[in-house]
């Protein structure tokens, strides 16, 4: 995997194969010694052309559990607001010797852009691009869902999950859609007609205008933060009434199974798109969403930088695929 | 293309364990702190075979745990990203304790080299040994067994195949002449 741009990068294996090495990096969490020397002398280029805490601290973390150099960039404070443009930026990072970046920017497309330009020979992965795709935190998801429903190992077939909210805006939305369906998982999206993107009837998902329904006997309901700006632009009359009509409150998050869980990619907005006690209530996994981010992503960038190695292999050195045989290393 | 030659069967593997088992127990002088990890993945049933061969005759519970090397290993910028095995450290730790270490085979060093840097972030140990199967020479750093189950002399291209039944499903260990040949007898690769 060169370079991890949509979650449609991966396939079940691959994810899966992502899944389980995050489960087993996990563990070091409870270590005194919570680094790993794998990635030492390597140089990881965070550029963050959007504001971003919780993905970009989690990526750090990620990177220096893996002792990798991190070079920071973020659009505040930098060039960007003197008009460098990505193309300016992509080869300075080049010239500095990132050999793998993580972007997040406001242009759907933009790490796409980044990956097949030319401009560097960095693995890129996504960490959120427009309205298009976030495939780490679908991945994130999936793990947090895989953890707590399924013992943390097998397969997720079968579950359903409900995602709520500003579907039109959510590249979350769009990642988890994909992920969870490759992982076997049944989709629902809810949101209000006018925040429901066009087409989705041929997304590989259900769609309803009615939470209640939808909810009933989920295994996982995802909340996606509404975010301020959309309430200008006449997308639904009046915070209260979209509250009522597709918030999470305690008497809606009653309607899930029993083990149903409660996520959110953060940060919430308390009493609008979830109800404060559900969103600090038992159901509610939105610490571990937050701690797993980090497993996660060391999972995502070791198999990055494993595809670097196998792109730059000299002479006839055999290299196995991280998914196929699993011959041990004699050494 | 010639088949690989047997080295052990069935019989000769178990009672080569039972030979490392007591020798074990022997430099050990009894087993009052012995801790024994298995390096992924064929380390790993070995050393709960030697483990419970040694409880047999010391007649209490040894601990026992795996180590995952892959993340300590130097070859990621040339063999590219791995599965990443379990590790489970016994719930007495390793600080203070005689650790053995237990692989199938020894070659160049580098999984041994990998794992002492993991012990090194998991505990400090009182004393680490190492105990192989087959040891196959050809060492690319100052690294040597305590407990060898066999020294097999071979050609670099060569290559040893361990199976354990818990694994591959029977036990066995077969030298391939050539690498290539063995790994199309194999289901597995080689390296």
């Amino acid at each position: 995997m060169r370079h991890l741009l949509s979650a449609a990068d991966l396939d079940r294996d691959r994810a899966d194969s992502i899944l389980n090495t995050a489960a087993q990096l996990a563990t070091l969490q409870n270590r005194s010694v919570k680094k790993l020397p794998t990635l030492r002398g390597r140089t990881i280029a965070n550029l963050f052309f959007e504001d971003s805490t919780r993905t970009r601290l989690s990526f750090e973390a990620a990177a220096k559990r893996l002792s990798a150099d991190v070079i920071t960039f973020t659009a505040k404070g930098s060039s960007v607001s003197k008009g460098e443009s990505l193309k300016d930026t992509a080869l300075t990072l080049e010239a500095m010797g990132a050999e793998v970046v993580v972007v997040r920017h406001g242009a759907s497309g933009a790490a796409h852009r980044l990956a097949h330009s030319g401009w560097t020979q960095a693995g890129v992965i996504n960490a959120g691009d427009g309205t298009h795709e976030h495939p780490t935190q679908a991945l994130l998801d999936a793990y947090t869902i895989r953890d707590r429903l399924c013992a943390g190992a097998g397969d997720l077939d079968g579950l359903r999950v409900v995602i709520v909210g500003d579907v039109l805006h959510s590249r979350v939305a769009r990642s988890n859609v994909i992920l969870l369906g490759t992982l076997g998982v049944e989709v629902t999206l809810v949101a209000p007609p006018t925040l429901m993107p066009k087409g989705v009837e041929s997304w590989p998902c259900r769609y309803t205008y009615d939470l209640d329904e939808a909810i009933t006997g989920a295994d996982a309901v995802m909340m996606l933060r509404v975010q301020a700006e959309r309430m200008n632009a006449a997308y639904f009359p009046s915070a209260h009434e979209y509250s009522r009509s597709f918030g999470l409150t305690a008497a809606r998050a009653q309607r899930l199974a029993d083990h149903g869980i409660v996520l959110h990619p953060g940060p919430m907005n308390r009493g609008m798109e979830i109800s404060a006690d559900v969103a600090d209530g038992p159901r509610s996994v939105v610490v571990d969403q937050v701690a797993n981010g980090v497993s996660v992503r060391m999972a995502v960038l070791y198999e990055v930088f494993g595809a670097r190695a196998q792109v730059g292999a000299i002479g006839n050195t055999e290299v196995d695929d991280f998914i196929g045989g699993e011959p041990d290393v004699q050494g | 293309m010639t088949s690989p030659a047997r080295v052990f069967d069935a019989d000769d593997m178990s009672r080569v364990l039972s030979r490392i088992a007591h020798e074990i127990i022997e430099r050990s002088r009894g087993v009052d702190d012995l801790v024994i990890l298995g390096i992924q993945s064929r380390g790993v049933p070995l050393a709960q075979r030697i483990a419970s061969r040694i409880e047999d005759i010391a007649g209490r519970s040894i601990p026992l745990g795996a180590l995952d090397v892959t993340m300590y290993r130097d070859d990621v910028s040339i063999r590219g990203a791995r599965p990443v095995g379990v590790t489970q450290v016994p719930d007495v730790g390793i600080d203070d304790q005689l650790v053995v270490l237990v692989d199938d085979v020894l070659f160049s060093g580098r999984t041994v080299r990998a794992a002492l840097d993991a012990l090194n972030d998991i505990g400090r140990p009182r004393s680490v040994q190492l105990a192989v199967l087959i040891d196959r020479g050809h060492r690319e750093l100052p690294i040597r067994a305590d407990y060898v189950g066999k020294n097999l002399p071979t050609a670099p291209a060569e290559s040893v195949l361990v199976r354990v039944s818990e694994i591959d499903g029977h036990d066995e260990v077969l030298l391939g002449k050539d690498a290539r040949a063995a790994s199309v007898t194999s289901d597995g690769g080689q390296t």
